[in-house]
């Protein structure tokens, strides 16, 4: 139902970003999807990758010396036309439900975008978009895109 | 956990009393009569080598401090000749100019007994291996250990500082059961173990810890990466190395070595001696050296005394943890800041490891005060206004605590200087 999330500290200085998905790359680790939360002094990347390759990211990360977690996310599937996301949002909305953060990704094989979303209530997210009959993207689809 | 030497490690207050007067007196005179620069402090001072009767005397004479050494360069206070110093060892000084303390054979076999009591207080015996990380040099850490360690009867690895793989290595290998080294060096060897897979390999009991302030945080992080017993150590070269005083198993003060120093506390604004528990800066005067002996000598290092005596039988008086140096205090817009109190405020938010440094600047003739803290695992959020948070609140902590708005700064892991000697905790780039 929920997607992993990997958040990871960066200072915000230059070079750090390139750093990051140096590694990443290096280890072939692909990232499904990527934000930058950033503040003058410091950011916060967050990545998805496939399921399977989260653990073996997060060591990776570790022994590179980053500071990095897994998180719990929502995903969603929206039509990809005006008022897509809209919708969703109004969703959570109307259950009062606030979103910390959330982006988007687009797989090309589909009509259709992803959104991933960080709401104030895990479970309580959940129960509004399903009664909203917006459709929930869970891991093992987020592990099919390519 | 022995006592190693009872008679005078838990001598009455009154015995010790008696003890200490006469070593004075003798002291006193000692170095009226052998080192000019006394005899010409004493004069000016008005006062007589038979003034001091004891040591409620001791508030007539003048202090000495830093400069006094710096001044005397190389040999201006020693008391014998050249012939009669067996070993020189000494400081760099933060201030450029190293200072030098000239040891006799009799100095140096007091400063191993007292170190021997402080690695026998923390179960040192021979059946012990002791790694001695600590520089060897004119750095006392090194081979003051090394002797104490020598004297009980221990096997030493010298390794001295630094090489933190072969450190490691031998570790894992010889089967060291107590290590000696700073304690930011041992949270650095601590965590590089932890990377390597080996904590679980090691046989480490407990670790002497010393040659900077640390605290108890960095106690518990050292007991439970290593599993072992972690005590601190405190000495400086001026007086004696490693073993003027020391902790023992119950962990509750250092206890100082009272037949051979007289400790005191001092408000270092006005000279004045402070009473037992409260904070000040430690004065010593050494009563059994014969090559460079000390009287009244400003440390520099703030603590407080507790008279108290201790459950571990020892009835000697204890210091504090050090709270920092007069030197690293810096002065932000007219108010005093101790790295001590940041350190106290990173402390009381949890989840922080104290790696931290203070960075006091000025811009467009108004200083600041930034405080860059090494982030940690429990602090990281994936929210950035969890992390905002924790910042406020640390920033906050330091306003109610030192009385300063400080700029908190969350830096990468590691990402901080850190030497394998000292850690540095300030830097001041203001140019006054």
């Amino acid at each position: 139902m929920f997607v992993t999330q990997i958040s990871i500290f960066l200072e915000n200085v230059r070079g750090s970003l390139r750093n990051l998905t140096e590694l990443l790359g290096e280890s072939e680790v692909n990232l499904l999807a990527l934000t930058i939360a950033d503040t003058s002094g410091f950011g916060i990347v967050r990545i998805i990758v496939k399921g399977s390759d989260v653990e073996n990211t997060l060591s990776v990360l570790h022994q590179a010396g980053y500071i990095a977690k897994t998180n719990k996310v929502v995903c969603v599937r929206v039509p990809h036309k005006p008022m897509g996301l809209a919708k969703v949002i109004a969703a959570l909305d109307n259950a009062g439900i606030s979103i910390e953060y959330s982006y988007s990704f687009y797989q090309k094989n589909f009509t259709d975008a992803c959104i991933i979303i960080r709401p104030s209530e895990m479970e309580g997210s959940i129960i509004a978009l399903e009664k909203a009959e917006i459709n929930i993207v869970g891991q093992e689809e987020v592990d099919s895109f390519r | 956990m022995s006592i190693l030497n009872p008679d005078m490690e838990s001598m009455s207050s009154d015995e010790r009393k008696a003890l200490q007067s006469e070593r004075l007196q003798a002291t006193v005179k000692y170095e009226y009569a052998n080192v000019p620069f006394y005899r010409e402090r004493m004069d000016k001072h008005g006062v007589k080598p038979e003034d001091i009767r004891g040591i409620d005397d001791l508030n007539k004479l003048p202090f000495t401090d830093k400069n006094d050494l710096r001044d005397g360069f190389p040999f201006g206070l020693l008391a014998v000749p050249q012939q009669q110093i067996v070993r020189i060892q000494g400081s760099s000084g933060t201030s450029g100019h190293p200072i030098v303390t000239g040891y006799t054979e009799n100095d140096i076999e007091v400063w191993t007994e007292m170190a021997a009591r402080a690695l026998a207080a923390l179960g040192a015996n021979s059946d012990s291996i002791v790694q001695v990380a600590y520089g060897y040099g004119l750095f006392t850490g090194g081979l003051g250990l090394h002797q104490a360690a020598t004297r009980l009867g221990a096997m030493v690895i010298p390794m001295s500082g630094g090489n933190t793989q072969r450190q490691l290595m031998m570790m894992e290998e010889l089967g060291t059961t107590i290590l000696c080294c700073t304690p930011s060096y041992a949270i650095y060897l601590g965590e590089a173990a932890r990377d390597m897979g080996i904590l679980s390999q090691l046989k480490l009991k407990s670790g002497c810890f010393g040659g900077e302030p640390w605290t108890e945080k960095m106690r518990t992080e050292l007991e439970s990466l290593f599993g072992i017993d972690a005590m601190d150590i405190y000495g400086l070269s001026e007086i004696a190395g490693p073993g003027v005083s020391f902790e023992c198993k119950m962990k509750d003060g250092l206890h100082i070595n009272e037949d051979h120093i007289i400790a005191e506390v001092i408000n270092p604004e006005t000279g004045e001696i402070l009473p037992y528990g409260e904070s000040g800066e430690l004065v010593m005067t050494t009563i059994t050296k014969t090559g460079q002996p000390m009287i009244r000598y400003r440390t520099r290092d703030i603590c407080m005394l507790n008279k108290e005596p201790c459950s571990c039988g020892r009835t000697t008086l204890r210091m504090s943890r050090l709270a920092g140096r007069t030197d690293d205090m810096l002065v932000i817009r007219g108010i005093n800041v101790y790295p001590g109190q940041i350190e106290s405020v990173l402390e009381t938010v949890s989840g922080i490891t104290p790696h931290y440094l203070i960075v006091a600047d000025r811009e467009a003739s108004t200083d600041s005060l930034e405080v860059q803290i090494e982030l940690t695992e429990d602090m990281f959020s994936d929210t950035i206004s969890q992390i905002e948070s924790l910042k406020n609140l640390i920033a906050l902590q330091i306003k109610s605590v030192v009385g300063l708005q400080a700029e908190v700064k969350l830096v990468p892991p590691r990402s901080l200087p850190r030497s394998e000697g000292k850690s540095r905790r300030v830097i001041d780039k203001r140019r006054i």
